[in-house]
């Protein structure tokens, strides 16, 4: 197990240098730079502020001179937002999209896991069909649609719940995380109800029935760890997938997470921002995969003794 | 069961809490204000920052020598409290009010301007606005670095309250320019507490640092949550300010931001979504505000393009738009057409041009330029920036010079800092652009337009129409210098390096609650007037 997270770490160094460098150059390579706005400023102001953020040095030393202070964890000031540096940034909207990102993937492995091995267990009756197509549709909405359709509902004609904001109103974080985690829940009902009649089939359960234990019994206890399987899986890539992709659920309600941050650096050009992101989020990405590898050995004996 | 529990518990869960009073209701007890703003502020360094959220902020909770009048009009008393003019419009005497003091007590003196405007002058700043002081005599080139003496600069202290300011030219406008941000003091010791004089990083305007002279002082700042600011007590004329807090939210998504007016966490909208506009026009929104604004919005002419140069196929092109159909039933939002650059009503100048829409003459004109009935004339490309609004119009753009001139017109959408990066170095024919006033004055239209500016980016360049603005900008009679602007603006419109299309309006929505808010050209409402009342 060491030794597969070790080897895992050792791809993953080279890996995120390449998304430093790419990305470097491919930014630079957009047309338009941070301080192109409507209003064009004298020339002198636009030489002032390249020499004050080291942009009229060739882009090799600029590259030279970033990849050194990124080894050593400096991803520099903002362009944008003068006097706060990306790290700050980072770690401002980091703990909100962590946030919303966990509340939505509870509701999704609640909702999604218990509708899934109910289908399973319930095959072809109503209560298979039903929660499948709710799944199928869950999946096909997206949630720029869904957001404001809740909020129109339960914040504007119902007046329930406010339509937007983070931890300011009462109540104002339950729109956002459902909304989130719809579409994940989807997934996870389609592939639990998968794994669980995979597992349901298998010899060791036919056996535990014969044994006369109680089908109750029989699921919990025997089922659902080979049948979860698929899930944990899915998890490692859905939970970087929920941060990353968060920004969608982030504009509708106002919620000052990073996924904002992050395409708005692009629209921006806030060259430090877009590269400090996309380092920050690759590595997400790649820390989140590692441990639902290492999930997955834990639960599976077979794939455990494989390696 | 247990099913039945755990609906039951999330359903409670989802309308249980329910029955907290809205922001705006509990806004008017506490007088606080919700506010609108578009999106995050750059940040709060007035010499740094160049943005309209950044404005609605600063003019809370800064001030400079005058403040912009909230019903329009001439500009009124700030830390100035009076002012005197030499006769011949050089030299301004600035009287500073006794009880002006900074945030943390300290007394305000004319030297912190001096500071201040040294400091937005300084090059290694690389402040973006140091322009709107370039009217001061030495401060352009100080600002180039021609000199760094700074006592070169015409701005001088003449004792704690009597600041002097010495100018190039008469400048009637410049006390409208003294209400802009970039002109404001900073408090030099908290600035250099944390910073040297050009420092772009600098931490004083965060939260507990930050000193400024305004009505309001900053309480706190949550990026991309909401930035709160609260009473100054220490403002000279805090007696007239009556909100205790205003609360500035950086809404960028103008749906998410009507839901929020809709539910009651807004007072004040910072837009109306494009397509809601003509909904709620028809449904007559009491909330729905559209008032005159100072922008234009026109079309930009590559004159330097082998086939636009011609002046004739530029006013054909202009003829043979129907500018009133395009405002009622494309932008449909209370847009006016637009005859002239410079919209009319600006500080009392009412520009006397026309530009005809006339499919006849139109064609005549292109006839004569050499392509009769459009033909030979090569296929047209109108430049513009991915957004809804301005593709409709595009549209309606095309449809009408195809119909009229019988030229084909292809419509090219580009990301925002592509389409700044294709204007600038004049890779364009037909360009969509906005132009928005930073003081009420015919000159911050006029202006852009003459040669070696860097706003111009059409390629035309016509001698007497900067000699035309060179007179007026050398004299101080307000009726010779708008008969010289005035001339301009014909020779401009007769030579259409730009086509006007409409004037902007400001759309919003306002809560009955908001008073002391009045309609203004600049659409600068100052908080030490508006209160809230049911």
């Amino acid at each position: 197990m060491l030794r597969v997270i070790l080897k895992r770490i050792a791809i993953a160094i080279p890996v995120i240098l390449v998304v430093a460098s790419l990305t470097f150059f491919l930014v630079r390579m957009a047309p338009g730079g941070p301080f192109d706005a409507e209003k064009v400023v004298p020339p002198q102001v636009m030489k002032n502020l390249n020499s004050v953020y080291n942009l009229d040095a060739p882009l090799i030393i600029q590259y030279r001179d970033y990849m050194f202070n990124l080894i050593q964890g400096d991803f520099g000031p903002s362009f944008r937002y003068p006097g706060r540096s990306v790290t700050e940034m980072i770690f401002t909207g980091l703990p909100v999209t962590f946030e919303l990102a966990f509340y939505a993937i509870i509701i999704a492995i609640l909702i999604g896991s218990l509708a899934g091995v109910i289908a399973a267990v319930k095959r072809n009756t109503m209560l298979d069909y039903i929660p499948m197509t709710i799944a199928m549709i869950g999946i096909c909405m997206p949630t720029f649609l869904l957001g404001p359709l809740l909020v129109l509902l339960f914040g504007i004609h119902l007046e329930v719940l406010p339509v937007s904001g983070w931890g300011s109103l009462a109540g104002d974080k339950i729109l956002p995380s459902i909304t989130l985690g719809a579409a994940y829940a989807a997934y996870i009902a389609r592939l639990s109800r998968g794994g669980m009649l995979e597992t349901l089939s298998q010899d060791y359960i036919r056996t535990a029935r014969a044994k006369g234990l109680p089908e109750h019994k029989v699921i919990v206890q025997h089922a659902l760890q080979g049948g979860l399987v698929p899930v944990v899986s899915f998890l490692g890539p859905a939970i970087a997938g929920l941060i990353g992709g968060s920004f969608v659920v982030e504009t509708i309600f106002q919620i000052p997470g990073l996924g904002r941050f992050y395409v708005e650096a692009a629209f921006n050009r806030d060259y430090t921002m877009i590269l400090g992101t996309t380092i920050f989020f690759s590595t997400l990405i790649i820390f989140f995969n590692l441990l639902s590898d290492i999930a997955v050995l834990l639960m599976n004996p077979r794939a455990r003794s494989e390696t | 069961m247990k099913i039945k529990h755990i609906s039951f518990l999330f359903l409670s869960f989802l309308i249980g809490c329910g029955e907290s009073i809205s922001p705006v209701d509990s806004g008017l007890e506490q007088k606080i204000l919700h506010f609108g703003n578009g999106s995050e502020p750059q940040g709060l360094d007035p010499h740094i920052v160049t943005g309209v959220p950044e404005h609605h902020l600063l003019i809370s909770m800064c001030e400079g020598l005058t403040i912009a009048n909230p019903r329009g009009g001439d500009n009124l008393p700030g830390v100035a409290e009076s002012w005197d003019i030499s006769p011949d419009g050089k030299i301004y005497t600035f009287y500073l009010n006794k009880n002006a003091k900074w945030s943390n007590g300290d007394p305000l003196y004319a030297d912190d301007f001096v500071w201040s405007w040294m400091r937005i002058l300084t090059p290694s700043l690389g402040s973006q606005y140091p322009d709107m002081l370039y009217y001061v005599k030495g401060a352009e080139e100080f600002h180039q670095a021609k000199t760094d003496d700074f006592s070169t600069v015409g701005v001088t202290a003449v004792n704690d309250h009597e600041l002097r300011v010495e100018l190039k030219n008469p400048t009637p406008f410049f006390i409208r320019l003294l209400s802009h941000y970039s002109t404001y003091p900073v408090h030099k010791k908290t600035v250099l507490n944390h910073g040297k004089i050009d420092d772009r990083n600098g931490l004083w305007t965060r939260p507990g640092n930050f000193v400024c002279n305004g009505p309001m002082n900053l309480k706190s700042w949550e990026l991309n949550k909401q930035i709160t600011v609260e009473k100054n007590p220490l403002y000279w004329d805090a007696e007239r300010v009556q909100l205790n807090e205003i609360r500035y939210y950086p809404v960028s998504n103008e749906s998410t931001e009507d839901r929020m007016f809709r539910a009651g966490q807004l007072h004040v909208t910072n837009v109306v979504p494009l397509e809601k506009c003509p909904v709620y026009i028809e449904n007559n929104n009491p909330n729905l505000r559209i008032e005159p604004y100072m922008g234009t919005y026109f079309y930009r002419v590559n004159t330097r393009h082998p086939i636009l140069k011609d002046k004739r196929v530029r006013l054909a092109l202009a003829y043979a738009l129907n500018r009133d159909q395009i405002v009622n039933k494309v932008s449909k939002c209370g847009q006016k057409a637009a005859y002239s650059f410079t919209p009319p009503g600006s500080a009392g100048y009412e520009p006397e041009t026309e530009i005809p829409f006339n499919p006849t003459l139109a064609k005549s004109l292109l006839a004569e330029a050499g392509y009769k009935d459009g033909i030979d004339f090569p296929v047209l490309e109108i430049l513009f920036n991915t957004q809804e609004g301005h593709r409709k119009i595009a549209l309606a753009v095309q449809q009408m010079w195809q119909e009229n001139l019988g030229i084909s017109v292809q419509l090219v959408n580009q990301d925002w800092k592509v389409y700044l990066a294709r204007e600038m170095t004049g890779d364009f024919q037909i360009s969509r652009a906005g132009w928005i006033g930073d003081y009420e004055d015919p000159n911050t239209f006029l202006d852009t337009l003459r040669p070696n500016r860097g706003n111009n980016k059409t390629g035309w360049e016509n001698e007497e129409y900067d000699a035309l603005l060179e007179l007026a900008n050398s004299t101080n009679e307000r009726s010779l210098r708008y008969k010289y602007l005035l001339q301009a603006e014909k020779l401009l419109i007769s030579e259409m390096p730009i086509i006007p299309i409409y004037t902007y309006v400001r759309q919003y929505q306002i809560s009955s609650d908001v008073k002391g808010w009045y309609p203004n050209l600049l659409d600068t409402h100052h908080p030490k007037f508006i209160y809230l009342e049911r």
